[in-house]
This record gives structure tokens, C-alpha cells and sequence, in this order.
């Protein structure tokens, strides 16, 4: 059975590849580089996993709000705000 | 020094997550596959990048303001079986017995609703509330009130929030009930030596230690109102018109018969977007709560 059904394009794999390596560092972070939480500007008590799922929701979102405001302007200054949004989560949050 | 972790117990979540990956991972993968595609069956795709998205965000197309309206009515769905059903479900589990027969009686009473299946549940509330057969119908139109849940939208919204709250008050009930069960009785003692009131006692003992629980009943309740298909689509079929055409309604009528696979995959990924972001909100501040009540 190929899998074809699944319709996969480059752009796709492309990013489940680099989601997949992600988690496979945060893995790898976690059991080198043990952590505990911390309470941040969120005022929560929040860990590498917890910044790291914020942040991709919060890309998620912010991709979404380009599409919605920003017109035909390239999608790339969505995917650079939303490194920002991350690095500034996991900085403070 | 402290202790390391010993981690290989995760070894023996692989078979869940096997699992998982066939259940979930994959067909969540290729929903994303369809979002940037266009198809006209046969399994052929065509490129469509984030058009599906950038139409979907424009409530000026089609398949905007079919969003934009169905997600309304989904939310306010949402919010008002959340506002009768968790009132609702800590006053009945305030008044049921403590202990006695009644208790059991009472249990195996409450949980019965929640042992029918949707569909069923459906089928049930398209009759009863029909207003040439149905019990309910008939009886409120012998009232003299015209109700036609197949007509007016108000009827249609009133049938489906009734169902729901009928169906799924009870889990909240028996959350609650859980939640107050594990009370100790020092606390009532205390309350009394101290001559609280009913409501005193509900706020500083009952609803604090109620709190997980409630959290628990809440989220439950909230991604099941919001992802609701059987029920309504049973007894109104997401009419009159679209008055109770919900995301999810909406969601198989552009996935299954429009086979649009392209726009159906874009909705149910924002659609699960919101979900996550509900989800996490409600999470994020309940648990916030308790951990500053517990410093």
C-alpha cells in the first residue's frame, strides 16, 4: 500500500519533519538537561514543553492572522513574528 | 545528591502510541495534506497553498461566512449548556442524599442518560418534541404555544439546548458529587461551631473543594457542546434553514457532500486550533487558582 491517499506534498513533509525534529530535541533536552518549572510573565508555572506548545499554538495564530490582515505581503513575515513571539515565550514566559 | 531519573518506563507507553499514531497522528497529517490542496476526486491533488485559508478567513466568500456564522452558533451553544448544565448539575448534587439507599437510587437514576448512545438520544428528542406525536410537542401546543422545532429557529435552539442539558447534566452531577463526597466532615463541624449559613459553607468549603472537579466537568463539557454533531443532527438536520447548523454539521456537509476536501480540511484545522485554545485557557486559569489557594 503506497501512501498516496495521504496526498502528501514537499511543503507538508517539510514541516512535519522539522515539527518531528523539534520534539525529538526537546526530548533529548529534557532527559541531558533536566528542568523544573518556573512561573514567568504568564503567571504560571510553566516548563520547556509547556513555552514550546504555547509557542506553537501562538505561530499557528499568528500565520492565521497574516492571512487574514496582511493581503497578498509574503507569508514569510508571519513565520519571522512568530520566531520572535517564541523566543520571547521562551525568554519570559 | 539528587536521584537520576530512571525514564524506561516510557518504553512501555510505545504500544499506546503506536496506536495513537494510527488513530490520530496520521489522519491529523493528512488533513493537513488536504488544507494546501485542491481535488476532484480520483485521488488526484492539485497545489493550492493557503487559498483555502485565506477564503476561509474572509467572512466576504462563501466558505467565510459559512464559518464566521456557524462557529457563532457553536459558541453560543457552547456557552449556554455550559451556563444551565454547571449551575444546574452542583444544585442537584447539593441536594442529593448523603447516604442511605437513596444514594445508590439515586446514582443509577442519574446515569442512565449518559448510557444512551447520541444518535439514540437524537431519536428520542425528534419525537418527543414533535408537536403531532411527540409528548413534549403535543402537550406545549395543547398549552396553546405553537412550538415547531421544524420551523421556528427559536423551537429548533431551545429542543437542542433542552436534549443537551438532559443528556449530559447528569455527568456533571455525578462530578460534583464525587467532588463533595471527598469532603471531610471536620470542615462541616467546623462551619457549624463557627454558625455558617448554607451559602457560607458552599463558598469556603464546598465550591473550593469542588474546584478540580468543576474543571474537570467544564472542559468536558465545553469540547463536547463545541464538537457536537449526532444530536442536532438528528432532530433538525441543522435546520430550519442553517438556524442549527453547528461547525461540525457544517464541516461533513462540505467535507462528505460538497467533497470539497480541501476547505473541509482548512475549517477542522482552525477549527481544532480554537478547541486547543479554549482548552488551555480554561486549564490555565483554573489550575492558576489552585496553586496560589495551596501557597
Amino acid at each position: 500500500m503506497g501512501l498516496s491517499w495521504m496526498a502528501w506534498t514537499w511543503q507538508t513533509a517539510l514541516f512535519f519533519a522539522l515539527l518531528l525534529a523539534t520534539l525529538v530535541v526537546m526530548t533529548l533536552l529534557a532527559a541531558l538537561r533536566p528542568e523544573t518549572e518556573r512561573i514567568g510573565i504568564l503567571g504560571l508555572p510553566t516548563t520547556r514543553g509547556d513555552r514550546l506548545f504555547l509557542t506553537l499554538l501562538g505561530a499557528a495564530f499568528i500565520h492565521l492572522g497574516w492571512l487574514a490582515l496582511a493581503g497578498d505581503a509574503p507569508l514569510w513575515g508571519a513565520s519571522i513574528l512568530s520566531l520572535l513571539f517564541g523566543a520571547a515565550l521562551f525568554r519570559w514566559a | 545528591m539528587a536521584k537520576p531519573r530512571d525514564n524506561r518506563a516510557w518504553l512501555l507507553v510505545l504500544p499506546v502510541v503506536a496506536l495513537v499514531a494510527f488513530s490520530a497522528l496520521i489522519p491529523v497529517m493528512t488533513v493537513v495534506n488536504y488544507s494546501v490542496q485542491d481535488t476532484f476526486g480520483n485521488n488526484q491533488f492539485f497545489w493550492n497553498g493557503t487559498g483555502w485559508f485565506k477564503e476561509l478567513l474572509d467572512p466576504s466568500t462563501d466558505l467565510g461566512g459559512r464559518f464566521l456564522d456557524a462557529l457563532w452558533r457553536t459558541l453560543l451553544f457552547s456557552a449556554l449548556c455550559l451556563l444551565i448544565e454547571i449551575p444546574l448539575g452542583i444544585a442537584v448534587a447539593l441536594v442529593l442524599p448523603r447516604r442511605g439507599w437513596g444514594v445508590a437510587a439515586a446514582l443509577v437514576v442519574l446515569a442512565l442518560p449518559l448510557l444512551i448512545p447520541w444518535n439514540v438520544v437524537g431519536t428520542i428528542w425528534q419525537v418527543f418534541a414533535r408537536r403531532d406525536i411527540g409528548l413534549l410537542g403535543a402537550a406545549v401546543n395543547g398549552l396553546g404555544i405553537d412550538f415547531n422545532y421544524a420551523q421556528v429557529p427559536l423551537h429548533a435552539w431551545i429542543t437542542v439546548v433542552a436534549m443537551d442539558v438532559w443528556h449530559w447534566t447528569s455527568l456533571v452531577v455525578l462530578l460534583c458529587y464525587a467532588g463533595l463526597r471527598a469532603i471531610p466532615d471536620a470542615y462541616y463541624q467546623a462551619a457549624k461551631v463557627d454558625g455558617a449559613g448554607a451559602w457560607a459553607v458552599f463558598r469556603a468549603i464546598q465550591l473550593p473543594k469542588m474546584q478540580r472537579v468543576l474543571t474537570i466537568a467544564v472542559l468536558l463539557r465545553f469540547m463536547d457542546s463545541f464538537m457536537i454533531y449526532t444530536e442536532p443532527f438528528v432532530v433538525t438536520g441543522g435546520g430550519p434553514g442553517n438556524a442549527t447548523t453547528f461547525l461540525s454539521i457544517d464541516l461533513v456537509k462540505i467535507a462528505l457532500g460538497q467533497f470539497d476536501l480541501g476547505k473541509a480540511a482548512a475549517v477542522s484545522i482552525v477549527y481544532n486550533l480554537i478547541i486547543l485554545t479554549v482548552c488551555w485557557v480554561f486549564f490555565a486559569t483554573t489550575t492558576r487558582g489552585q496553586g496560589e489557594a495551596g501557597r
